[in-house]
């Protein structure tokens, strides 16, 4: 049986198998196919999306943001990456 | 981020924004009926009808090319569905085809006709996710609605799904029939490591008409099972999502059938006709393009059928001037048809609409009379 996630922000998140991130041409967005949906991601949440290979921690992800976008103060980075993904989670399209 | 449901099922859709109604509209999904041919005889069927033959069935090179097509015109995801899609011989070629051209596969199957052999060819060929449809928790229900003794054979392919490591999805048709089972139905989803349950209700036309008093809920049945699937959500957060709407003629609004017509899905049937929904056949009126004669982008954008509903234009009153007239677009053009014989009326299953009493004879009959069922056949 499948383990509902707590993501903390040491844990290296990644999609599973049954969502599939890629920019789509058509509409010039990246977006996640997922069974029977589809995210269309916006700008932030493509960003995030394409660092989530199993390979980063949530904190790695962060500081990589924080560097891209300088005015953004790090604890509120931090709490958005987190809730975002674990909005995902909690519907099963990211794991760690 | 903005989450589409792509589903060919009718639902509550919120995908409108303005700047896209000027120019023209990108779909989702497109669902390959590619056979009618199907060892299981549901009496809510939702094949038309009239069931095309073998013989009429497109190639798999035509199938192929309406693939590349679809990729080309912005579909992301390709629902393989039937009949029963397996008993193609060239799914995992078609498969393998929608998944290099980059399309989101998706098998919607009964899950009888394969073994474990077969699943890891679909699941090397590039299958993304695997439907298995389960009539009932109870086995002799189960296999008296399928009309086919295979109950036993799909919780074994759901496990086996599961083994050669597909995600998957329960699809389960709830009605008065079975919808006391709902609860074991959703432990059974959890039990065989499902990801998803959609509880799916019978659209009443084709077959399913024809069995309507055998299926009807009564309003009872379903204020309990939205109970037991409000609790469920709960209880199994982030271990399965459950997939529900309360069916059509209790609703006081129309389900946003297909997410309006022609705005977000393709069907094409065993013969290359390409509708707006897998319904859209019974609307007699219409003529329907095949993928063998004109390309899928010229269909979408310019075919007769295509256009006959998109948008708001063709809306009477109550519709035209309806605030959420682009929110439910309507409701089912293929409902307001078989139930009013006039294809502009607005859904009866809305509560404006002037022809909201038609459903009044169907719902007092619901639960009273269990009539035997009407298979589906050829």
């Amino acid at each position: 049986m499948v383990e509902l996630i707590k993501l903390k922000s040491d844990d290296m998140p990644k999609l599973p198998r049954h969502a599939k991130l890629r920019y789509d041409e058509a509409r010039k967005k990246w977006i996640i196919n997922a069974p029977e949906r589809v995210f269309e991601l916006d700008e932030i949440a493509a960003e995030i999306m394409q660092m989530i290979d199993g390979n980063l921690s949530i904190n790695q992800i962060v500081d990589k943001l924080a560097n891209k976008f300088e005015n953004a103060p790090k604890e509120q980075i931090s709490k958005d990456v987190i809730i975002m993904l674990q909005s995902l989670a909690d519907k099963g399209f990211v794991i760690k | 981020m903005k989450q589409k449901n792509s589903k060919m099922e009718c639902k509550n859709s919120s995908y409108i924004t303005p700047e896209k109604k000027s120019k023209m509209l990108i779909p989702y999904a497109v669902l390959c009926e590619l056979t009618h041919r199907c060892p299981l005889s549901c009496p809510y069927c939702s094949n038309p009808v009239q069931l095309e033959m073998k013989s009429n069935e497109v190639s798999t090179e035509i199938w192929k090319k309406a693939l590349t097509e679809a990729v080309k015109l912005g579909i992301l995801q390709a629902h393989f569905s039937g009949g029963e899609p397996t008993a193609r011989k060239d799914l995992e070629v078609l498969i393998n085809h929608a998944a290099k051209e980059g399309l989101y596969t998706n098998l919607i199957t009964s899950g009888v006709l394969v073994n474990e052999e077969r699943l890891k060819k679909l699941y090397d060929s590039g299958l993304d996710h695997v439907q298995i449809s389960i009539q009932d928790t109870d086995p002799e229900n189960s296999e008296k609605i399928a009309g086919f003794k295979g109950h036993n054979k799909k919780l074994e392919v759901c496990k086996l799904v599961r083994k050669v490591g597909l995600p998957l999805t329960i699809n389960s048709v709830m009605h008065r029939q079975n919808l006391h089972n709902l609860k074991s139905m959703i432990e059974l989803a959890v039990e065989l490591d499902a990801e998803r349950l959609e509880v799916a209700q019978v659209q009443y036309y084709g077959w399913a008409l024809k069995n309507q008093t055998a299926f009807l809920p009564t309003r009872k049945q379903l204020d309990n099972a939205t109970k037991v699937v409000e609790e469920a959500r709960i209880k199994y957060k982030g271990i399965l999502a459950i997939d529900y709407v309360v069916p059509d003629y209790y609703a006081k609004k129309p389900k946003s059938c297909m997410g309006g017509w022609g705005r977000q899905f393709l069907n094409i049937t065993p013969a290359g006709k390409v509708l707006p929904c897998h319904a859209a056949e019974s609307l007699t009126f219409l003529d329907f393009e095949n993928i063998k004669e004109k390309p899928l982008s010229w269909i979408w954008e310019h075919s007769q059928s295509f256009n006959r509903f998109r948008g708001t234009d063709w809306m009477p009153e109550p519709c035209r001037s309806c605030d959420r007239r682009e929110i439910d677009w309507g409701g089912c053009r293929c409902q307001a048809f078989a139930l009013t014989g006039n294809a502009d009326a607005a859904d009866p299953a809305c509560e404006f609409s002037p022809y909201r009493n038609v459903l009044e004879e169907p719902l007092s009959k619901a639960g009273t009379d269990t009539p035997k069922f009407i298979y589906r056949k050829f």
